[in-house]
């Protein structure tokens, strides 16, 4: 917990006219397991985004392992949100997960063999290797979060990036989720977007409260201060159901 | 009933056997086999990326490419392709960034293009394209010349299907997760949409405008519910478009109706009968499941 990986420095960011991130400065340390938080529209995906580099900065600079986020992108695995929109996408489960094994390019590489037992390791490791002949449409919410995590560790990044890994996920599922990335956490950073905390303060290590700043804490739990600068988070927890977490906090502090 | 009687009496085997003595109907099967391959490899694409409304964009706007080459006294062939290949890239670059925000523009596009053709061609010197070929085609009139340039194409875009299938296939499935990975998805979004451009105007002068939707989009759109691989559903595509092209030209040959009309009818037929199929399927799932 003491080489900085992620390194986000005076970053400014707007669609069109619309400020999204203002003045953000953000370090994240190898071994962390960072919950980022915040209201819906408050830039959470666009930060992720930003330090996947799939948008650029308007301003400012995003490193990862000291360079261009565009230059690492092996050392990073990716679970976008649910795609909503293919699930009835014609594809096996093992193809899912070697595609996290392409090649930057055109995408003429071949997969080897090395490829292949490496998605036989990911999927073993997420027990979803039984189901590999299965069409993705056939898996429950918690199978298909499985099956894209197994598809973000197959290349085995140093750092993993969920974003709102649990949206299509039961309660139970949503535990054995968190279980898991616990145990990644032993070997790699993660990052989590998330707007559900009553889970994500038993796991993690640290918090970033997003909505158009950044408000970094370096303990599982949201400060009074970053209510008050990130004002619409307990709002978002109030909304969740969870009045006793929010309750519990508020002794903690 | 007596006519009904001889309706069946007329459709025998025989008959098409028969029919393949000419060399017409020969050349009007390969090109049908030949625009099956194509639209099925093609198709699946269209039907995975939800394109079906811009292929048909770029399907009409080709109509401008065909006003341009009859005013100007330019090949036909070249013309047609080239301003579809640029209307290809005009739409390429307008849904790059918000790929199912883009329906406007993509019909704009569509009616300027038919607009322009329909008004060239009544400037344009002494001819009179009938638009009625433009969009049914006319299978059993295709040239030897024709026939070859078909195959070539159908090869062009097997091979590059082939080559780049890995890409392909994550630019579709999941466009954010491959950019992610370093894939050059804005080159293959130009590539995919290249592509149906030159497939649509190469099979339109063959079967027409409508034909070639019908087989981009039918037979994909069946074959999606009984694959696991989009190879899979490349298959079953161009099995299912070869059973429309020849069932609709052998209809066509012994009624004596419009070819490419006969071949969408079947196609049509086919695809309400899978919906009715699918209907039963998943309902027999639902009370399996609920004895379970």
């Amino acid at each position: 917990m003491n080489t900085p990986v992620i390194k986000i420095r005076d970053l400014w960011f707007s669609f069109k006219d619309a400020p999204v991130l203002s003045g953000v400065n953000l370090t994240i340390h190898s071994g962390d397991f960072l919950a980022i938080l915040g209201p819906n529209g408050g830039g959470k995906t666009t930060l992720l985004k930003l330090m996947l580099g799939l948008l650029k900065p308007d301003q400012g600079t995003v490193r990862v392992f000291d360079r261009p986020p565009g230059e690492v992108v092996h050392r990073i695995g990716y679970v976008p949100q649910d795609v909503g929109a293919k699930k009835t996408f014609p594809i096996s489960v093992l193809d899912v997960v070697l595609m996290g094994r392409l090649r930057p390019g055109i995408g003429w590489s071949r997969y080897s063999s090395t490829d292949k037992s490496a998605v036989q390791d990911a999927l073993e490791q997420m027990e979803m290797w039984e189901l590999r002949s299965r069409r993705i449409e056939q898996l429950s919410g918690g199978q298909r979060q499985r099956v894209n995590i197994a598809r973000a560790l197959v290349d085995e990044p140093e750092i993993i990036l969920l974003d709102e890994p649990t949206s299509s996920v039961d309660t139970k599922g949503q535990t054995d989720l968190y279980d898991l990335l616990e145990k990644l956490n032993e070997t790699m950073t993660i990052l989590v977007v998330s707007h559900d905390l009553s889970i994500i303060s038993s796991y993690v290590k640290s918090v970033a409260c997003v909505n158009r700043q950044v408000f970094f804490h370096d303990a599982p739990e949201v400060t009074a201060d970053m209510l008050e600068m990130a004002y619409q988070c307990p709002v978002e927890l109030i909304a969740h159901g969870l009045p006793h977490r929010v309750l519990e906090h508020h002794g903690d502090d | 009933m007596g006519c009904l009687i001889g309706f069946w009496n007329t459709m025998e085997m025989t008959d098409m056997l028969e029919a393949l003595h000419f060399e017409f109907m020969r050349n009007a099967l390969l090109t049908g086999l030949l625009a099956s391959i194509t639209c099925g490899i093609v198709g699946t694409f269209v039907v995975v990326n939800r394109l079906a409304f811009l292929s048909g964009g770029i399907a009409h706007a080709a109509y401008g490419g065909i006003g341009l080459a009859f005013f100007f006294g330019l090949p036909y062939t070249l013309t047609t392709l080239g301003f579809a290949l640029f209307t290809s890239v005009v739409m390429a670059a307008v849904t790059l960034k918000a790929r199912y925000r883009s329906d406007t523009i993509v019909g704009v596009l569509w009616a300027l293009g038919m607009a322009l053709g329909v008004i060239l061609l009544d400037l344009a010197p002494g001819y009179n394209v009938d638009l009625m070929s433009f969009l049914f085609g006319s299978i059993l009139t295709v040239s030897k010349l024709d026939l070859s340039m078909m195959f070539v194409l159908c090869s062009v875009i097997a091979f590059i299907v082939a080559l780049l299938y890995n890409g392909l296939m994550a630019y579709s499935y999941d466009e954010q997760f491959a950019k992610v990975r370093g894939v050059s998805v804005t080159f293959l979004h130009f590539l995919l949409l290249a592509m149906i451009a030159l497939s649509v105007v190469m099979i339109i002068r063959v079967v027409g405008l409508i034909l070639v939707i019908a087989l981009l989009t039918i037979a994909p759109y069946i074959a999606e519910g009984y694959s696991i691989s989009l190879r899979k559903m490349i298959v079953i595509s161009i099995l299912l478009n070869s059973l429309f092209t020849l069932i609709g030209l052998w209809l066509s040959y012994t009624f004596n109706l419009t070819s490419g009309a006969t071949i969408i009818m079947v196609a049509g037929s086919c695809f309400f009968l899978s919906l009715v199929l699918e209907g039963l399927r998943s309902k027999r799932g639902v009370e399996s499941k609920r004895r379970n």
